[in-house]
């Protein structure tokens, strides 16, 4: 099981959701994504969608400001 | 997990920022795991065409001349205020600087991301190409009928 660090919070729609998939598409079961993004659009939609796809989310944090880290275990 | 969702795009235009807009949501779907497929017709055809820039490729004169003059990628306009072509590198400019992705990161990712690229028999045929004139990653040339097919279940789009 090995973690691996994305930060999107330059990125914006669609490629916020795109980096975060293509990835996890890189990483094997029970690796750990943290992905580093900014509130609004991302942290409504990141979480969401990785879910929906089998992924699991086990924490979502404030690191800074409008800064947050989803931390996502893939499934 | 859900059964898959579709969507199946008609790119009909080849103006620079319809297939952004069409790109935009080929690639978004794709990464929400849609099954996503684009059918490139007409004008839309210059968005993949191997060569990017101008050329007079095709069989017959008129076909040469009008691929010539329909260019390719790197030739595609802006829908309004084109300004002869310089709108849209001014626009990738400003995408770049605003951290927006471009055509082409756009694109790449629908690849990345396996979106089904097609392109319209018929107006192949118009124009006197082949498939060996667009890029690789189009998977097939097809008719209307095959594309209804491939659409079924999904929703569709015509840009």
């Amino acid at each position: 099981m090995k973690t691996f660090k994305l930060d999107i919070t330059k990125e914006h729609c669609p490629m916020t959701f795109v980096k975060t998939k293509l990835e996890l598409e890189k990483l094997s079961k029970g690796d750990i994504l943290e992905v580093v993004l900014k509130e609004g659009e991302p942290l409504e939609n990141v979480p969401k969608t990785v879910t929906e796809q089998g992924n699991k989310v086990l924490e979502i944090k404030n690191i800074q400001d409008d800064i947050f880290l989803v931390i996502i275990e893939k499934g | 997990m859900v059964e898959k969702k579709k969507i199946s795009i008609v790119l009909f235009s080849g103006d620079f920022d319809k297939a952004i807009a069409a790109f935009t949501i080929a690639s978004g779907a794709a990464a929400v795991n849609y099954d996503v497929n684009i059918f490139f017709t007409f004008w839309g055809l210059n968005v993949i065409k191997k060569i990017k820039h101008r050329n007079a490729t095709g069989k017959g004169l008129l076909a040469r001349v009008f691929n010539y003059l329909m260019g390719g990628f790197k030739n595609l306009p802006l829908s309004r205020l084109n300004f002869a072509g310089l709108s849209p590198k001014l626009m990738t400019n400003l995408m770049r600087k605003r951290n927006v992705a471009t055509l082409e990161e756009l694109i790449n990712a629908a690849i990345q991301l396996n979106v089904n690229l097609y392109a319209c028999e018929m107006s192949i045929n118009i124009l006197g190409l082949e498939k060996d004139d667009f890029i690789p990653e189009v998977r097939e040339i097809l008719g209307v009928a095959k594309f209804l097919n491939l659409s079924e279940g999904g929703e569709i789009l015509f840009i």
